[in-house]
């Protein structure tokens, strides 16, 4: 399989590799994916107190396309307001990295695990966790 | 000077010796004559070049050149040999044995053999890919016919125990059959002390060319015979026919003629270039070696490296040409069903590399792989939440995973 020069790119270099301290309110945690489906995604997200993203980080086991999905999605979310964030969908991922067809699953954990890490900020501050429209497979 | 991508993946295909093709050139020009022809010096010459590949090879394996079938690769042999016997035996019965690790040309001809209201029996292997020999003796029934099993594995390269086996179906009047494609060449393969009524092999998995490849048919104690799946001209006495490929042949016999001269020296090479690789390899962290460490072809090597995705990892090794035991894609999230069988779990099939070495392979080339792979296996484990996890601590069979 051929890859693109952006999925090849995050994945040499990728961007916001790391850890978040997850004890914190202010940080969520989305783990999505499952080993034995060979793709696992941690994505983190700093929130302050004007609901604006501060800092993002991730670890992914993963194809390249997984890695660099989430490598974009950090990026992309320094700066965002939770509601932005919200707003990201996996087609954008798709189009920016021109992944195919076959790819677009690891798209879609990138936008899960952004869900995902802002339903656990919302859950640890007192809001209800939103529904989550989309599902990997 | 190293050429990138560095090739080892020779358990999928060899490079052909410059030699092969050497001995090939003339009969794809000059010489084009038809074996088949016998009213003029073309064909005579076609089939003394023919008669002669088949005693090169017969000379490797230890047969007679008249039990060589000439086909076009392992997967026909593999076919005509099950679906043969399948027709040729009717009468005496409808029952074959094979292993769930066998290559899918056994596989699936015998799903075919099913189909035609066949009955086969599929052996487990245990976790070093090994069949059971207590099992294997327990399935035959009065209606075997046949048992097939390969001789060294494509993706771990377990051998298995023939010599046993062939006892087994010896003493029980069942055919004996093995899938020898990665074994000719590479160790000593000996139909007679081994036991063999029939053997599949391929050119291309010996530094031959790729379309040929050919069936021994054990001629005497006992006199075994296939029905032809192909009909035609009455070839390869009756058991194949086809105009024979008389290049594909010369390359053959003498891919068959090097590898008898110089097993020896390039297993004591390769051996050696290998012992390195795993011992290097084998220092990272959560790294496993795959299959019988012992009862193994020389030349492959199957590592897991627990904690990395294969696909992402054959990214990071972009200048190593190797295999992986995962196909992560959407579609079809199938780990290798050869290391399933062999009872490990999802995620460390997933993981794995297959590294395949060959007569080419310089201790240079190992050398740069090691400190690829190192490298790649690191730099992934430092962006995998998985191994984080494991360095805190947390058993990850304990973890609810999304469902996704
Ligand atoms: C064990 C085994 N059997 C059969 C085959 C098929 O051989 P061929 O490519 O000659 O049809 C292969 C090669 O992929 C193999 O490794
Ligand atoms: S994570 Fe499964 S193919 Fe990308």
């Amino acid at each position: 399989m051929a890859y693109s020069d952006k999925v090849i790119d995050h994945y040499s270099n990728p961007r916001n590799v790391g850890t978040l301290d997850k004890s914190k309110k202010s940080v969520g945690t989305g783990l999505v994916g499952a080993p034995e489906c060979g793709d696992v995604m941690r994505l983190q997200i700093e929130v302050d107190e004007n609901q604006i993203i501060t800092d993002a980080k991730f670890k992914t086991f993963g194809c390249g396309s997984a890695i660099a999905s989430s490598s974009l999605a950090t990026e992309w979310l320094k700066g965002k307001s939770v509601d932005e964030a919200l707003a990201i969908d996996n087609m954008e991922i798709v189009e920016e990295l021109a992944l195919p067809p076959v790819k677009i699953h690891c798209s879609v954990l990138a936008e899960d695990a952004i869900k995902s890490a802002i339903n656990d900020y919302r859950v640890k501050n007192g809001l209800e966790p939103l529904e989550m429209p989309k599902s990997h497979h | 000077m190293l050429k990138f991508p560095i090739y080892l993946d020779n358990n999928a295909t060899t490079p052909m010796d410059p030699r092969v093709l050497e001995a090939m050139l003339p009969y794809f020009s000059d010489k084009f004559g038809n074996a088949a022809s016998r009213n003029h010096a073309f064909g005579w010459n076609a089939e003394e070049a023919v008669d002669y590949a088949r005693e090169q090879i017969a000379s490797l394996i230890n047969c007679n050149p008249k039990e060589i079938i000439f086909t076009s690769g392992a997967t026909e042999s593999d076919n005509l040999a099950i679906k043969g016997v399948f027709e040729m035996y009717a009468s005496k019965g409808n029952h074959i044995i094979t292993a769930v690790t066998e290559h899918k040309a056994v596989l699936d001809s015998c799903k075919h053999i099913e189909k035609l209201g066949g009955k086969v029996t599929y052996l487990k292997v245990n976790e070093e890919g090994l069949i059971d020999l207590k099992e294997l003796e327990a399935a035959i029934t009065p209606q075997t016919i046949l048992i097939s099993i390969m001789y060294g594995n494509n993706e771990v390269g377990v051998l298995q125990p023939i010599k046993e086996i062939s006892a087994l179906a010896r003493k029980n009047g069942v055919l004996f059959m093995t899938d020898a494609t990665q074994a000719v060449g590479k160790i000593p393969v000996d139909v007679e002390a081994d036991g063999i009524d029939l053997m599949a092999f391929s050119g291309h998995k010996m530094y031959g060319p790729k379309g040929v490849g050919a069936l021994y048919v054990r001629r005497k104690n006992p006199r075994v015979k296939v029905t032809a799946q192909m009909d035609g001209g009455g070839h390869e006495r009756g058991m194949r026919s086809g105009t024979l490929n008389v290049p594909g042949i010369v390359g053959l016999g003498k891919a068959c003629e090097l590898c008898k001269n110089e097993m020896e020296s390039d297993t004591q090479r390769i051996l050696k270039l290998r012992e390195k690789l795993e011992t290097e390899l084998l220092k990272l962290e959560e790294s496993y070696l795959n299959g019988s460490k012992e009862h193994r072809l020389p030349h492959v090597s199957n590592i897991s490296f627990k904690y990395v995705e294969g696909e992402g990892l054959m990214m990071g090794v972009k200048d190593l040409a190797v295999s992986s035991g995962s196909a992560c894609t959407s579609a079809s999230l199938e780990p290798s069903y050869v290391l399933k069988a062999m009872g490990m779990s999802d995620d460390l099939a997933h993981s794995s590399l297959r590294f395949g070495l060959s007569r080419f392979t310089t201790e240079e080339e190992i050398n740069y792989a090691i400190d690829h792979v190192k490298e790649a296996v690191t730099k992934l484990r430092e962006m995998s939440p998985l191994w984080e996890m494991f360095k805190e601590g947390v058993d990850l069979d304990s973890v609810e995973w999304a469902e996704h």
